[in-house]
């Protein structure tokens, strides 16, 4: 259990921040629309649209952050299993 | 003498209809209308726009210093690309927009007058009305007459268009948006960027 929680915290921390990358490292709030300039060529207009996009943020990577860390902690709570000796009958035969 | 009379009479109602301002209807079915505002805050600026741009200007190409009218803004249509900075811009704790629905901003004078070919430049003062306080400001503002160039926009109509630019600052708590508040993480001056365009149908 203890191996399990401490790798999926390595897991979030990995999956955090290679999705923040690949969304082009946004270093403001996270946002969840893009604007999209459009050129009207009579009146040299630049019209904005906003498209559904999800770009992450400094916020996202806190809070992710933070999750690894809970789960890194919490693997603190859980014992390594200790490997019993062995006992004189589980000796090989000599 | 009578038959002189009449091309006399239409001669001047010709040049009286010549004369009259148009009336540009700023509700753009091609949705281009834009008005970016941005503010400063510390980990990015707050950059955001609106869309729901309506309303009437008079404007008259022989005589622009003469233009009125009124330009009107749908607060619900301000937009954040952060959900959670929209909902507070929205809401009743900045800029309420279920209590005030629209921001107005209604011509009263046009002065030092430029026009350059198509293009009048003028400082025009008029009331800005936000957040349910009104001002008399003063903004420098661009016009551009396009004549007969609405076809060319949108097709079977007729008619000419007037695109009107401007670049203007104003301060939060003159209209009471959270006077003395936040202003460690919002900055209290709004810049205003209006790009839009009304249309002459004839």
């Amino acid at each position: 259990m203890k191996r399990m929680l401490q790798l999926l915290a390595l897991l979030v921390v990995l999956a955090t921040a290679i999705t923040w990358l690949v969304t082009g490292a946004n270093r403001g709030w996270t946002k969840t629309s893009r604007p999209v300039k459009t050129l009207d060529e009579v009146t040299g207009i630049e019209g904005i649209t906003y498209q559904p996009a999800f770009l992450p943020g400094v916020d996202f990577l806190g809070a992710s952050l933070l999750a690894a860390g809970l789960l890194a902690g919490s693997s603190l709570f859980f014992r390594t299993p200790r490997q019993q000796p062995l006992t004189k009958s589980q000796f090989p035969n000599q | 003498m009578k038959p002189s009379i009449i091309p006399l009479l239409t001669l001047t109602l010709a040049t009286a209809a010549y004369a009259a301002p148009e009336s540009f209807d700023f509700k753009d079915p091609k949705g281009v209308n834009n008005i970016v505002f941005s503010l400063d805050a510390p980990l990015e600026s707050v950059n955001g726009s609106a869309s729901g741009v309506t309303g009437t200007v008079l404007f008259d190409p022989e005589n622009p210093a003469a233009t009125t009218g009124k330009i009107v803004v749908a607060s619900e249509s301000l937009i954040v690309p952060n959900p959670m900075q929209k909902e507070h811009l929205h809401s009743a704790n900045w800029l309420d927009v279920a209590k005030y629905p629209e921001i107005t901003f209604e011509v009263k004078s046009f002065a030092d007058t430029k026009t350059e070919g198509s293009v009048t430049s003028a400082n025009v003062t008029g009331s800005f009305s936000l957040h349910g306080v009104t001002k008399e400001i003063t903004v420098p503002v661009k016009l551009t007459y396009l004549k007969d160039k609405l076809a060319s926009r949108v097709p079977n109509l007729k008619g000419d268009l007037l695109v009107l630019r401007a670049n203007f600052n104003i301060n939060r708590e003159d209209f009471n948006i959270q006077k003395g508040q936040y202003e460690d993480k919002v900055s209290p001056t709004i810049n205003l960027t209006l790009s839009i365009a009304g249309a002459a149908v004839q």
